[in-house]
């Protein structure tokens, strides 16, 4: 059984912790039970379901460091795994930059276990490929999709009385559509933590759309162009910029919030004034873990104790940056609050749908998502990319026909400088975030690639 | 049981421009369990059978399994600190089968008799319940079994046997040499991999395979804090087939390159190189920036074997050509009608393209693959025109082949092999010339070393490529270091703009150590190994922004 209660985690937890003999021990226990289905040419491809539990001890001695990690759970196991984080903690190299483990934290519950999803079996998902399947075949196009659902918790502790347990679930769902000529595709994706709100007809059927309207695509000379950027499109490279607001690294010099002649830009108006993004792990569309560390994602358990609550916390306010992410290292040597990098974030928008969006545009690409984006230069967030799977051309407010795809270079920090309009944030790749408008984003090239 | 763990560095580690986390598959062990033995080729051999034979009595008309030890020790430094050393184990069984015509696979990390028994059993169910929905039953090309055989990775030192002591040393030694020459932070990685692979098939084959793989790599990274400005420099090493001797940085192996650059061919100086970098971190720092146009790339292999991977290793992937992998990574423009024609010119006549399984010292290479088919060497592109794939036993009778070329590859034991890319490789000329020799003949131009920012469409005509170094060619000599450099190109145009090839001396092995591909996601390593090679007429940008 790879869910365990908050009591039966505790207890496994606690009795690691009494066999401990170092000077600090932290221990994690994660459980995850993952299942996929992938289908291509209309057909299932492979499909398979595996069970994890597993547990992570570090043990430290002084500042030396040592993790040992054990998938069985009786008495003799536990105690040998924590004389193996022991031993290699004995004999690992001093880490100058260890701080000592929290003491007990307060942590909020989340909204992110929904019991439908773990409900989840292989008859349900088969039946979720075939509804998407099947439209697909009665319309001579060509179905490749994949669906993977999580159901697991995560629990950490440490000598030192700190413990977290969250238990969660996901469902991640991508379908592309193909025409049989090849000259149409299309794709939709939706993610959730409550499989009930997944249709994977409906999210097909927009992809179907896609495929059927993106065939005999024209070709527009690269350039700079007003963009609609639906949501994914968007997430993904606001999602990089995210990733990049380490404060170690701006102090250091070596990051786009770096500051000519030293120091950071935290405060400095970076943004159109539109642009507020937070993370907030209580929100209830994108719940997050309420604690760093120990796990839990979809790549299972291990990564360590962190420990630090997961809080709402403002990255960007009217275009003002507001925070930057410090390990509990850098933090202490700073003597700032160690503000935990986000997971997951919250963009603010308007109250426009996309549809309002192309309705109030006069000329520009519509987008529906990008491929292969590559950072180019880490000291500009340049990235580039490419458009896939729909890609449109719009005038006078309406879609009028598709286009070629095109290569970009740009990087989020001009495009949040050029915004035009945000409509209402979705749901997308785990992040809250508006289909947004924007203009002079630069497309360099053309791409035969459909 | 899986543990696929990311371990996220910190600073720029591995190469500013990568993601910064690398997959860790399996449990953390202590250091000594990574050499001590498990079961030996005749306890494999009983088990594995076992499992053909519990597959057999379910109904299996073809069971293959895989005993699987996966070995993984890497290594992270940055300045004078290790920040941490991982050393993990991965061990257990997968068995496929094929059962009403329909693939079946299941696995266990319990490796005693009557748990591989019963994965085997489940296995045999999941074929027949994926049965009811199939369409294309699967048709596998005919393997003979190649009885009991064995093969190794030739090595001279195990890395696995050498202290761990002497890795921190060698790395506080390049990271020294970074910092004393003008770097403001450096961090660096060793990566050892050591696949214990026992393969057995109802074909009559049981397969012992003992292959390791290693790569060394640091970034270096200078600021100038005035100017607000930073640069990288990644390492010019490659991922490598082989054990710690990569690292011996012989001289015989250097290969002098225009403007005192130097090349490794199968021995690596790694305090020579993070010396260097650090000069050149630091020399990009007030590098003159790009005119944007059409310039003569002269394209140095290390650099060069990016392009490759990306637009002729991966649209030559069979999987991909069919559509199987159309959701994900994508489909390929390098369709069979083009390869039907017997006409189709991807490249110009000088580009002769390789796939093989069994190029000395590189990262494809093992003795069988897995799915038990002797490993081998055949034409992608000849003489600039495509003429075959990368293929399995179940895919190789769509190209009316009835061998498989040997391509099938799984990344641990629990994961489903499937069509991986093996080295794909373009030959040297025949005709004597150096890097040096090339560079003289081109009047306006540019030579690029180094893996840099790359990017590709989905069905892989156009793409963008970045560099590490970048130095202007002016009337057919080396004119100073030029910033803000990516070239863009369409696939085809690109290879037909081939208009010269080093030699055989020049030639080296470029790497892709952590190549990612499937849904759920597998990783794979693989080598491509080509000349410095020039291409006429390609479309430069510049780089540079304001923000």
């Amino acid at each position: 059984m790879a869910i365990l209660t908050k009591e039966e985690a505790k207890k496994i937890l606690d009795k690691v912790l009494s066999y401990a003999k170092a000077d600090e021990t932290s221990v994690s226990l994660s459980g995850n039970r993952t299942g996929n289905i992938r289908y291509a040419r209309n057909t299932v491809s492979t499909s398979g379901e595996t069970d994890n539990l597993a547990l992570a001890v570090t043990s430290v001695f002084g500042k030396k460091v040592g993790s040992a990690t054990i998938n069985e759970f009786d008495d003799q196991s536990l105690e040998k795994t924590v004389r193996r984080a022991e031993e290699i903690a004995r004999l690992a190299p001093e880490n100058p930059e260890y701080v000592p483990m929290l003491g007990p934290q307060k942590y909020i519950e989340t909204a992110s276990y929904a019991e439908s999803t773990a409900k989840m079996d292989p008859a349900f998902r088969a039946q979720a490929a075939f509804d998407s399947i099947d439209p697909c075949s009665k319309k001579n196009l060509t179905a490749a999709g994949y669906m993977e659902d999580t159901t697991g918790f995560t629990a950490i502790a440490n000598s030192k009385g700190l413990f977290g347990y969250n238990p969660y679930t996901s469902v991640d769902f991508s379908v592309t559509t193909r025409t049989a000529d090849g000259t149409g595709s299309g794709y939709a994706s939706r993610d959730y933590n409550d499989v009930s709100k997944l249709s994977t007809k409906e999210t097909t059927q927009i992809a179907m759309q896609k495929a059927l309207a993106s065939t005999k695509a024209r070709a527009l000379e690269p350039g700079k162009y007003t963009v609609i950027l639906e949501p994914t499109a968007a997430g993904d490279l606001i999602g990089l910029m995210m990733n990049s607001l380490d404060a170690r690294n701006a102090e250091e010099g070596r990051s786009f919030l770096s500051r000519k002649g030293g120091g950071t830009r935290l405060g400095e108006k970076f943004f159109d004034e539109r642009i507020t993004i937070y993370s907030d792990p209580a929100n209830v569309e994108i719940p997050g873990s309420p604690f760093v560390g120990g796990g839990g994602g979809r790549f299972g358990g291990g990564g360590g104790v962190d420990g630090r609550p997961q809080e709402k916390t403002l990255w960007v306010e009217n275009g003002i940056i507001k925070n930057m992410s410090y390990s509990r290292y850098w933090a202490q040597s700073k003597g700032v609050k160690a503000t935990p990098p986000p997971s997951g974030f919250i963009m603010q928008g308007g109250s426009q749908s996309l549809a309002d969006l192309i309705k109030s545009t006069q000329k520009g690409i519509l987008v529906t998502r990008f491929w292969y984006i590559r950072a180019v230069d880490p000291q500009t967030l340049l990235y580039t990319g490419l458009t896939r799977d729909g890609t449109f051309y719009v005038e006078n407010g309406q879609i009028k026909y598709p286009v070629k795809n095109f290569r970009f270079n740009e990087s989020p920090v001009i495009m949040l400088n050029n915004v035009e309009a945000l409509g209402k944030p979705v749901r997308t790749g785990g992040v809250l975030i508006p289909p947004m408008k924007i203009r002079d984003f630069t497309f360099s090239s053309l791409s035969d690639a459909v | 049981m899986r543990r696929r763990d990311f371990i996220q560095l910190s600073g720029l580690g591995l190469g500013a421009l990568m993601g910064a986390s690398v997959p860790v598959l399996g449990e953390a062990v202590p250091v000594g369990r990574l050499l001590e033995p498990r079961a030996d080729a005749a306890q494999k051999k009983k088990l594995a059978d076992v499992a053909l034979n519990a597959a057999k009595s379910k109904g299996a008309t073809y069971a293959d399994v895989r005993i699987g030890r996966y070995l993984q020790q890497f290594l992270f430094t940055r300045e004078m600190k290790v920040q941490n050393i991982t050393n993990a184990e991965s061990y257990g069984v997968g068995i496929r089968v094929i059962v009403d015509g329909t693939w079946g696979f299941a696995a266990t990390s319990d490796v005693r008799p009557d748990a591989i028994a019963r994965c085997a059993e489940t296995a045999v169910a999941i074929a027949k319940a994926n049965a009811k929905i199939q369409k294309e039953p699967v048709d596998l090309a005919p393997q003979k079994g190649v009885g009991e055989v064995s093969w190794k990775t030739p090595l001279k030192k195990n890395a696995f046997e050498v202290p761990v002591q002497e890795k921190i040393d060698l790395l506080m030694k390049v990271n020294d040499a970074a910092m004393k020459n003008g770097a403001g932070f450096v961090t660096s990685n060793l990566f050892f991999i050591n696949e214990q692979k026992y393969f057995a098939s109802t074909d009559g084959s049981y397969i012992d395979q003992d292959i390791h793989r290693i790569w060394p790599t640091f970034t270096v990274t200078a600021v100038d804090r005035q100017a607000g400005k930073f640069k990288t420099r990644d390492a010019l090493s490659s991922p490598m087939g082989m054990g710690y001797e990569y690292l011996d940085g012989l001289a015989t192996d250097k290969i002098a390159g225009p403007n005192g650059l130097i090349g490794y061919r199968n021995s690596y100086d790694m305090v020579e190189d993070a010396t260097v970098a650090a000069k050149q971190a630091r020399e990009k720092l007030t590098a003159k920036t790009v005119q944007p146009g059409k310039y003569d790339l002269v394209l140095d292999p290390n650099h060069l074997g990016l392009t490759i991977h990306e637009s002729i290793g991966h649209a030559t992937e069979l999987d991909r050509v069919l559509g199987y992998e159309a959701n994900y990574a994508g489909t390929s423009f390098a369709t069979l009608d083009k390869w039907k024609s017997k006409n189709f010119q991807y490249g110009s006549k000088l580009v002769n393209i390789v796939a093989d399984k069994t190029q000395p010292y590189t990262l494809g290479t093992v003795g069988y693959d897995d799915e038990g088919v002797p490993t081998k060497e055949w034409d992608l592109i000849k003489d600039g025109i495509l003429v075959n794939y990368q293929a399995t036993r179940d895919q190789v009778k769509i190209l009316g082949g009835t061998e498989s070329n040997g391509c099938s590859y799984a990344d641990n034991w629990d994961s489903i092999q499937f069509q991986r890319m093996p080295n794909v490789s373009l030959k040297p000329a025949t005709e004597k010339r150096s890097a040096s020799d090339m560079v003289k003949g081109v009047d306006k131009g540019i030579y690029i070393l180094g893996r840099g920012s790359y990017s590709i469409d989905q069905q892989r005509y156009n793409f963008q490529f970045g560099g590490q170094l970048f130095y202007e060619i002016k009337n057919g000599e080396i004119a100073g270091m030029l910033d803000d450099v990516a070239y863009q190109s369409n696939t085809q145009e690109f290879w037909n703009s081939c208009a010269q090839l080093c030699d055989q001396d020049d030639y080296r092995t470029f790497g892709s150590f952590f190549d990612g591909k499937g849904q759920p996601s597998q990783i794979s390593a693989v080598s491509h190994g080509c000349p410095t090679t020039r291409f006429n007429g390609v479309n430069v940008i510049n780089t540079g922004r304001k923000i």
